[in-house]
């Protein structure tokens, strides 16, 4: 790490919305050559300080230094020149251009003949050669590649125009644990190039894997700057959230010690033979009342697909659902609801929040859908409804008419649980629910789910985080290649490496059986075949 | 203390995005008083005691336009649009017209009555079919409701067999040009129409779910709303409306010209939802802003005719002013406007907020 004087310098900035002070006082330094984390929890005024740095919001206060010299910032083409890049949360490029398009968009070289192609897609190879992606044919449309590799063109496209800090904001959050190793091959390659790369994520392993440096914000004021490898996970956590560990570590005993026998029950939903063509194979399953259900597997494992079809999301072309013991034909999201089966969907923002209403039509809208739009909730109702699940899930701002796109994503998750929970569901379908969100909001989230299941109603629980799964859930279901391939009833003595040794061993089942290597077959041909360990490597900072 | 309110029902105003509508509704106004300071003048007729004046024939006017302005609204909001409302005008003309015709008995209010039903019902038939073929056969709104602009004049053609269509029937003709309290029946009607659809969808959850629709159709489904029958709801609506802005222009002539009725209005309710503020891409609606802009459209037309300007130079002008109201409400050119005026203090904050929630603040 260069000593010399910082490359960024960021002094007693102050940012303010009306109403809110969203940074107060805040200082940033950034070397270059390193990689520096910039850390808080949802809201805490991470992307306001990156936008002051991007030139996206103007500082009401303090002072921006970049490469020695003092800037006023009138917008991102300032930040741009200076040489500042950013790539954004949601990658932004054009998908139907080709690679070397995109790279060079708005950077094409020109000609005699308006641009030079040749010499554009010349320099686009250049521009991915530095990263270690010579590989890719500039000519090929950008929509042949994975997320994950357009996430690296991104990057490119920010360094070809010769950029000195790097900002990457959240770039890990749809990646898998191979893609994400990738991402820090790129990233460590531009950092020894002398590249300042600022890194936010909400993964703290992937904060230790790759970061030299780390700044904490709370609240929207500067907490501490510190070396990543002189600060432990217990006290980087503790200054995020500014209290003790006392209410995380008290999650570990919400963990069911105590097996209620279910085979004495009748179980709220039987699945039998449930399939869809093209997305899960026919599956066996049942849920308990008040039963806590994970379902474990890689992204693409087919645990959304099968989740959707208990939910009518997607409707089953074959097998049967039995619902308290009456059989249900779930052809819609409406049917789902109406039997009192509630669906948190992982795609929040396109299937999730509704941006342009407010926090209080968001969390009303199931239940106002499900008693039909001749009868609406009387505002009374309604007031007691959103006071009611903003408070019991600490929902920040508390303001219920905010519209929900101006708040954090882990907020707009409680929003969404709460318009789940007000329609007074027996069946709770979580897909991902902490996914993308701070740590502080991940424990609210975990609690509410052993609350509920306390109070009778059963969970199904998904998420990529295993060690999550394994702590919340009584039973695993484990799927692979849109199938079911078995099920692990939880005790004190399993850990995320049981789960993950089922996957293995039935992949060298399936590789013994059918005589070939299983590849994994995912999504996307460009990946590389990876372990299935691999995912399984995704960060459990409670612990 | 009462100014302080005054000012700032008067900020409240400014605010609303239909704002500029109401400026240019007075400008035209205030062009017309140029050209005869007499303009605004109304009298009363010494006979019957209703009100005579060119704010009143404006007033009448309008009560087309505001029914088919405020379906459309509902419809933009899902994310539609309704080409065909022009058509069904038509076809809810040509049939009110036959019918009264072949029945004959010019005093009769049932053959009146029976004449508005069957024109309703024939628009709300045709008014289900684009709903059935957006919502249940997943057609583009567009392409639907462009079909049926195309049938539904063949349609009002078929009905009358090429001819215009000339009835008597004087309660029929009241409608048009009726006046009750001195003020006319047509614009009254379509008051009272436009505040019980307000009431409905507003008090109701209809709203809504038209606005989330809109704004996600994927997560409203997920929230389990059903989006088909709301479709098929809204585009019956907005037929209905279409049906009874028909009745409302040839009750004043008492004749259907089936290429003249109800031609291109479908483009002026489209212009008067945008000029109240309605985005064409769906999600948030007023339906306020749609009467501001129905008002507009009808005070543009009558000045159009009023200042002389000659039909061929007509559309030029309605398009000028149209541009100019547009780029009033750009919030581009907002922002360009605010920051000329006052130059930014260090600390303000509206320099500093997301443009998303200057958004908000504007359709608030």
């Amino acid at each position: 790490m260069s000593e010399s004087l910082p490359i960024v310098e960021m002094r007693d900035i102050s940012i303010e919305f009306p109403g809110v002070k969203a940074l107060d006082g805040v200082d940033f330094r950034l070397f270059q050559g390193e990689v520096h984390a910039l850390m808080g929890e949802n809201g805490a005024g991470k992307s306001t300080l990156i936008k002051a740095l991007t030139g996206v919001y103007k500082i009401d206060g303090g002072s921006i230094v970049v490469g020695g010299e003092e800037r006023q910032f009138h917008g991102t083409r300032d930040a741009q020149s200076a040489g500042v890049s950013t790539v954004y949360q949601e990658v932004n490029l054009v998908t139907n251009l080709t690679i070397g398009e995109n790279v060079m968009l708005g950077h094409e070289i020109r000609g005699g003949f308006g641009v030079n192609w040749r010499a554009t897609h010349a320099a686009a190879t250049e521009a991915l050669a530095r990263l270690g992606l010579d590989h890719l044919d500039t000519h090929r449309p950008l929509s042949t590649l994975s997320i994950a590799m357009q996430q690296l063109v991104a990057i490119s496209r920010a360094m070809a125009v010769k950029a000195k800090v790097l900002i990457l904001d959240e770039p890990t959050s749809s990646l898998d644990a191979a893609e994400v190793e990738g991402l820090f091959r790129v990233m460590r390659t531009l950092r020894d190039q002398g590249v300042a790369i600022l890194f936010v994520s909400h993964f703290l392993d992937q904060v230790y894997a790759i970061s030299d440096r780390l700044t904490i914000l709370r609240n929207g004021k500067y907490e501490g700057e510190y070396l990543t490898r002189e600060l432990d996970r217990h006290a980087l956590i503790s200054k995020m959230i500014g209290k003790d560990l006392g209410t995380l570590s008290s999650l570990g005993g919400n963990r069911r010690v105590e097996q209620r026998d279910y085979a004495a029950e009748a179980p709220l939903l039987a699945a039998k033979g449930l399939g869809r063509q093209g997305s899960i194979e026919p599956t066996d399953l049942e849920v308990h009342r008040g039963e806590v259900v994970g379902f474990a597997g890689l992204l693409g494992s087919g645990r959304t697909e099968l989740a959707r079809l208990l939910y009518g999301a997607d409707r089953a072309d074959e097998g049967e659902v039995t619902l308290n013991g009456t059989r249900v034909d779930l052809r819609n999201p409406a049917d789902g609801l109406g039997r009192r089966i509630a669906f948190s969907t992982e795609n929040r923002r396109d299937e999730g929040i509704i941006a342009d209403l407010t926090v209080r039509e968001n969390m009303i809208l199931a239940v106002q859908a499900e008693r039909g739009w001749a009868r609406p909730i009387p505002r009374k109702e309604q007031d007691e409804l959103v006071e009611k699940y903003i408070t019991a899930l600490n929902v920040r701002p508390a303001d219920p008419n905010r519209l929900i796109k101006n708040l954090s994503g882990g907020n707009q998750q409680k929003v969404l649980l709460g318009r789940w929970l007000a329609t007074n569901p027996e069946l709770l379908i979580l897909d991902e629910p902490t996914r993308g969100i701070d740590v502080g909001a991940k424990a609210e989230i975990q609690e509410a789910v052993a609350e509920l299941a306390e109070g009778g109603v059963s969970v199904v629980f998904i998420s990529s985080e295993l060690e999550e799964v394994v702590r919340l859930s009584e039973r695993i279901v484990v799927l692979k290649d849109h199938q079911k391939i078995g099920e692990i009833v939880n005790g004190p003595a399993i850990t995320a490496q049981h789960v993950v040794d089922v996957i293995a061993a039935h992949g060298v089942e399936a590789a013994a059986e059918s005589g070939i290597i299983d590849a994994e077959a995912g999504s996307n041909p460009t990946e590389a075949p990876h372990a299935n360990a691999h995912v399984f490597a995704a960060p459990e900072e409670e612990s | 203390m009462s100014t302080g309110a005054r000012t700032n029902w008067l900020r409240e105003l400014i605010r609303k995005p239909y704002f500029w509508g109401v400026v240019a509704i007075f400008a035209l106004l205030a062009l017309n008083v140029l050209k005869d300071p007499n303009y605004l003048a109304l009298s009363v007729n010494p006979v019957n005691g209703n009100l005579v004046g060119n704010v009143v024939d404006i007033l009448r006017a309008s009560a087309p336009i505001l029914m088919i302005a405020v379906g459309m609204s509902l419809v933009i909001a899902t994310g539609g649009i309704d080409l065909s409302v022009g058509s069904v005008m038509a076809v809810s003309g040509a049939v009110a017209m036959v019918f009264m015709k072949d029945a004959g008995q010019s005093g009769s209010l049932g053959v009146a009555l029976g004449a508005i039903g069957l024109a309703l019902l024939v628009s709300a038939v045709l008014g289900a079919i684009n709903g059935v073929l957006v919502a249940y056969i997943g057609l583009q709104p567009f392409i639907s409701t462009l079909i049926m602009m195309l049938a539904g004049r063949g349609i009002a053609k078929v009905i009358t067999e090429g001819q215009n269509t000339s009835a008597t029937n004087d309660p029929f003709r009241w409608i048009a040009n009726g006046f009750v309290v001195g003020l006319p029946v047509v614009f009254l009607l379509a008051i009272v129409i436009v505040i019980i659809v307000g009431l409905v969808v507003r008090r109701s959850a209809l709203g809504l779910m038209i606005e989330a629709i809109g704004i996600n159709p994927k997560a409203s489904r997920m929230a389990g709303i059903k989006p088909s029958g709301l479709l098929l709801t809204v585009y019956i609506l907005s037929a209905v409306l279409a049906g009874i802005a028909g009745i409302m222009s040839v009750g004043t002539v008492m004749t259907v010209d089936v290429s003249r009725t109800g031609y291109q209005m479908e483009l002026d309710a489209i212009l008067a939802v945008v000029i109240g503020g309605t985005s064409l891409a769906g999600g948030k609606f007023s339906i306020g802003g749609a009467v501001v802009g129905a008002l507009l459209i009808a005070t543009l037309d009558k000045t159009i005719v009023f200042l002389g300007i000659s039909s061929s130079a007509t559309p030029a002008f309605k398009a000028i002013v149209i541009v100019v109201l547009c780029l009033l409400q750009s919030e581009r050119v907002r922002s360009w406007f605010s920051q000329r005026r006052k130059p930014p203090r260090p600390t303000s904050a509206p320099t500093s907020v997301p443009p998303t929630q200057q958004k908000q603040e504007v359709t608030a």
